[in-house]
């Protein structure tokens, strides 16, 4: 009788594992199913912005600096356009701002190098789950978009990328809230150094109320538009097309 | 009153059993705890497991503000579980999505994170404003003196468990192991888990601090997880020793029978 019972939990317990995993995967395949997940993820968004505000990313002292930062993602770039500008220091390059702009713009590392910087030394969250700390500096990236002047249909902030990931084009996106967030600069140096090749020379963003694959390295171009549609294959960032994360990185 | 009799009055358990004893149906469970266990049930096994695999991304924990894996200078990791299979140390059959999705895991992990919160914070306001908490959950100072906690460890061992009207009254050490997963344990996977995100980290900037660091969140959140897969062992065994189908449909009904006296044991039970 005992060894009876003892057997069926067994079974009950293993058929309902299996019960559970394999209804789990059919969920997690099923379009509609993804489509409520989705919805909290749109939840997610919104209840991170009504909460946070205009707050600020933490920012942290000298003696917090990660003894190494790890490059992730894409650590060198194969376009010989960009070899070319790398070994001339970018003294000829030009960050090219366009789409539903005013005035359509093409800025020298020595402007963006001249405009009022932001030092700021803040964390670095891999989606994966790592974390590194940082000093990095540029100017804001609301200053650069008032220079161009966004058409009132402007929604969000492109950036298009030297680096080819998986045979695609690295891109990443982020709206006008982020854009125009204090914290949201175009770093050229981190921890007093210009950007080397591993960590998005010229220029990479830092939007730091954002994980790891928001930071988009390498940008060439900055375009305005009104939606993400179109554009790619449409996730509004290279991870959000190649894996499907989640396009607002705030968790 | 005779046995199997299934009409004692089924509210306010203190004022109306006493005349009840070993083998009668009394309601134990109110249904708001009852549906709470199940929900909280389903909502923690989907975070475990889609948060198994999230964990499998990167499967090393630090203590501090930062750590990572930069090749060739890696911070120090209190645990590295990188060399086990394949660098995904928890297997296909204990994760959500069975297979490798790190994007997929996030999409159920930060869904069903809303149901967990919410379900532990009505169920913590309820238990307080019905006086669940203090009645049931609350342990009095007696309860708590070292002598009475060796007393309950000393029954649990031998399997010893209350019978008739005292098995309807949580002992020290359910007290103890319900009040750490209702007041530690949830809450802290929830304030953790909130930690970890950079944008709750603009929200909530004192939280990251509490913690002592994103690293050290990621690390308790993980310590957290398995003090919750400790006590869910330990409390299957319970319901198994303690009468599996009396105690689940307890759970699920309400109904609950009084486990019967022991020949002999009575007077020693009640002392």
């Amino acid at each position: 009788m005992i060894l009876s019972r003892r057997k069926l939990i067994g079974i009950g317990a293993a058929g309902a594992g299996g019960l559970l995993l394999g209804g789990c995967d059919r969920l997690n395949d099923s379009e509609t199913f993804r489509g409520v997940l989705g919805g909290a993820t749109g939840l997610n968004q919104r209840t991170q912005r009504l909460l946070m505000g205009d707050g600020l990313a933490k920012e942290f002292s000298e003696a917090d600096i990660s003894p190494v930062f790890k490059a992730n993602g894409s650590l060198a770039v194969g376009d010989p356009a960009y070899k070319a500008h790398l070994a001339r220091g970018f003294a000829d390059w030009g960050l090219q701002i366009d789409g539903l702009v005013k005035q359509p713009l093409m800025l020298p590392l020595s402007y963006l190098k001249s405009l009022p910087q932001r030092v700021q030394i803040t964390r670095h969250d891999c989606v994966e789950g790592w974390s590194a700390i940082g000093k990095w500096q540029g100017p804001q990236l609301g200053t650069v978009l008032a220079q161009a002047g966004l058409l009132p249909s402007a929604k969000y902030a492109v950036f298009h990328c030297a680096d080819v990931l998986e045979g695609a084009q690295y891109y990443e996106s982020i709206d006008l809230t982020d854009a125009f967030h204090p914290q949201t600069i175009l770093a050229w140096a981190m921890n007093g150094q210009p950007l080397s090749e591993p960590h998005g020379a010229p220029i990479r963003l830092r939007v730091e109320r954002q994980l790891g694959y928001k930071q988009a390295k390498y940008i060439m171009r900055i375009e305005l538009r009104d939606t993400l549609a179109g554009l790619y294959r449409g996730g509004g960032g290279f991870w959000e097309d190649a894996r499907g994360y989640q396009w607002y990185g705030g968790i | 009153m005779s046995e199997g009799e299934t009409d004692p009055a089924p509210t306010d358990l203190p004022h109306a059993v006493t005349e009840l004893q070993g083998g009668d149906l009394v309601r134990r469970h109110s249904l708001v705890t009852r549906l709470w266990h199940w929900t909280n049930l389903v909502a923690v096994t989907v975070m475990l497991m889609s948060g198994l695999m999230i964990f499998n991304a990167h499967p090393r924990l630090y203590w501090g503000q930062y750590g990572s894996n930069a090749p060739g200078h890696p911070d120090p990791a209190w645990l590295d579980l990188t060399r086990f299979n394949g660098g995904r140390p928890f297997p296909g059959w204990i994760t959500i999505p069975s297979n490798y999705s790190l994007a997929d895991a996030r999409l159920w992990h930060f869904a069903f994170a809303w149901i967990l919160g919410l379900a532990i914070a009505a169920y913590l306001i309820w238990s307080l404003l019905s006086g669940h908490l203090k009645r049931d959950l609350a342990p009095g100072p007696a309860e708590l003196a070292p002598a009475n906690i060796w007393h309950d460890i000393k029954d649990h061992a031998r399997l010893r468990f209350p019978t008739g009207l005292a098995a309807l009254k949580y002992n020290i050490l359910q007290k103890l192991a319900y009040g750490g997963v209702l007041f530690v344990l949830l809450p802290g996977m929830i304030l953790t888990g909130l930690t970890m995100s950079p944008g709750m980290n603009a929200a909530l900037p004192f939280l990251v601090d509490i913690f002592g660091g994103r690293q050290s969140a990621r690390s308790l959140h993980f310590l957290c997880a398995f003090g919750l897969v400790a006590f869910f062992f330990v409390h299957i065994a319970m319901v198994v020793l303690a009468g599996p189908i009396n105690e689940v449909r307890s759970m699920l009904t309400g109904w609950f029978r009084l486990p019967r006296e022991r020949p002999g044991k009575q007077e020693e039970d009640a002392a």
